[in-house]
């Protein structure tokens, strides 16, 4: 059973207790094309549901990260920020994006899991 | 709205493009390895550009039609020799650029080579100055870009004494046993040559230069190779808006011909006179945070100053880079702007242009 979810706007969140971890998905990365900057939110600000929570850019344009939860900043990956490559080697892994403490748990449960994500993915991008 | 799609289009699918629709065709924007991979490997091998979605337009004649066309254009026709390029512009009355193109003199004529967005547009502007209704795009021939350093080396595998061509120069060649016109030009700031050829033979062609170490390059690492080399883009750095004084494009205006009556010359003339009032820079910004089209630029005291027309990650500078209009005070070169992206002011300064070197190859004819 894989503990991962997903969100309409191809981020994942894996969560461990009441922290959760983010970032964009493979499929993600694979419409964007080469990442090559990333912006990532402040640690200790407050993020809401569907808001933004960072950029990232492609040699072709701009786009908002948004995160799927509610939460408190606890972590960011400056390693991504540093090199935007990574986030299209490894978007699933190394490259997650920031921690956040959940404000409420129940908001994971509208995600998506790994068999519907990938069923909304392939439907999205036809 | 009909899509066009040209001759190369399975080859294009076969090598895993991604397409985007542009001015009416369908077009490669990247293959599978990516569009910085793309831009690499025509800085440092070679690629191979699908431009064949710009118009062609020969013209037929001989002096009464270099003295016509010297009506039209603000270059000096007249002066350019046998199979010499020059970049130009169609104007309007008021000095804004229709479009910028390649003129080629030849023996028997003239080849001009349009952007695809506005060739409809330019022919029909053309043909109503010159009031020749027989004018024609040349829909047979399709054009293709092979541009970087080793370039020269795999055409002249195929395409026997090209390497011979100078800068700017073009000619006919033979290949296989068909008449294909060569210049040695291009848009990406490399060693390059532009190949005007049948439909028939262009998948051949290419399908050749592939098998001898060239790449297929889309349209995304086009716009990144030709920002860094300074290039302007039609509809983002020029319009119909934009003077070619303004454009910071006067190098390529004659200067005997500024007194003479072409369409925007009385512009021309009293902006080189007075000064204009927004050129065209090149921008840097001051961190890693990049600025799209649109942006918009400010001075210190936070007054707007001009917009960025081009904007994007430079794969070889390894960093952001820009290309926009400023008020003339703020034009020279290290002075600090500010450009507003995400609502935040982010520091920049003004920049010579080309971001990246340019590595034409010059000929001994120097004109």
């Amino acid at each position: 059973m894989s503990d991962v979810k997903y969100s309409k706007e191809h981020e994942w969140i894996k969560v461990d207790g009441d922290i959760a971890t983010i970032g964009i998905t493979q499929h993600a990365t694979e419409m964007l094309g080469d990442i090559v900057f990333a912006e990532l939110p402040e640690k200790g600000s407050s993020v809401t549901k569907d808001g933004t929570a960072g950029v990232v850019e492609s040699t072709k344009a701009a786009s908002d990260v948004y995160t799927p939860v509610s939460g408190e900043i606890t972590d960011t990956n400056q390693s991504i920020v540093d090199d935007p490559s990574k986030i299209n080697q490894d978007p699933e892994g190394e490259a997650w994006f920031f921690k956040l403490k959940l404000k409420d748990k129940s908001e994971i449960d509208s995600l998506m899991n790994k068999e519907e994500y990938d069923k909304f993915a392939k439907e999205s991008s036809t | 709205m009909n899509v066009t799609k040209t001759q190369l289009y399975n080859l294009h699918k076969i090598n895993g493009a991604k397409f985007v629709k542009f001015a009416g065709y369908e077009m490669p924007i990247q293959y599978s390895s990516g569009i910085i991979n793309e831009h690499n490997l025509t800085r440092t091998k070679s690629g191979i550009f699908d431009v064949s979605h710009m118009g062609q337009l020969f013209l037929k004649g001989g002096d009464d039609l270099t003295e016509k066309l010297q009506n039209i254009f603000p270059t000096d026709l007249k002066k350019l020799n046998i199979n010499q390029s020059k970049y130009s512009f169609l104007l309007k009355e008021n000095g804004g650029i229709y479009d910028d193109l390649i003129l080629t003199k030849l023996k028997d004529g003239f080849i001009i080579i349009l952007n695809a967005a506005c060739k409809h547009n330019d022919l029909k502007i053309i043909k109503s100055r010159l009031k020749d209704n027989s004018l024609e795009l040349n829909e047979d021939a399709s054009l293709i870009a092979i541009q970087g350093p080793e370039s020269k080396d795999i055409l002249e595998k195929v395409v026997k004494n090209v390497s011979s061509l100078n800068f700017m120069y073009g000619n006919v060649f033979d290949y296989d046993n068909e008449e294909i016109f060569v210049t040695r030009s291009g848009y990406t700031g490399e060693d390059g040559f532009e190949i005007s050829i049948s439909n028939q033979k262009v998948n051949d062609l290419v399908n050749r230069l592939l098998d001898l170490g060239s790449n297929l390059i889309g349209l995304g690492a086009r716009d990144t190779l030709r920002l860094e080399a300074g290039l302007c883009l039609y509809g983002h750095d020029i319009n119909e808006e934009t003077s070619p004084i303004e454009a910071n494009l006067k190098w390529a205006i004659s200067k005997n011909r500024v007194n003479e009556n072409f369409p925007g010359a009385k512009k021309i003339k009293s902006q080189l006179n007075e000064g204009v009032k927004k050129i065209r820079v090149g921008i840097k910004p001051n961190s890693k945070i990049i600025a799209r089209e649109f942006t918009k630029i400010f001075d210190k005291s936070n007054n707007e100053i001009g917009t960025i027309t081009s904007g994007t990650f430079g794969p070889s500078v390894k960093a952001p880079i820009a290309m926009g209009y400023v008020s003339n005070e703020f034009s020279k070169n290290d002075t600090e702007i500010f450009l507003e992206v995400r609502g935040k002011k982010i520091s920049a300064n003004v920049c010579k242009l080309p971001f990246y070197k340019k590595s034409y190859v010059k000929g001994s004819i120097n004109v």
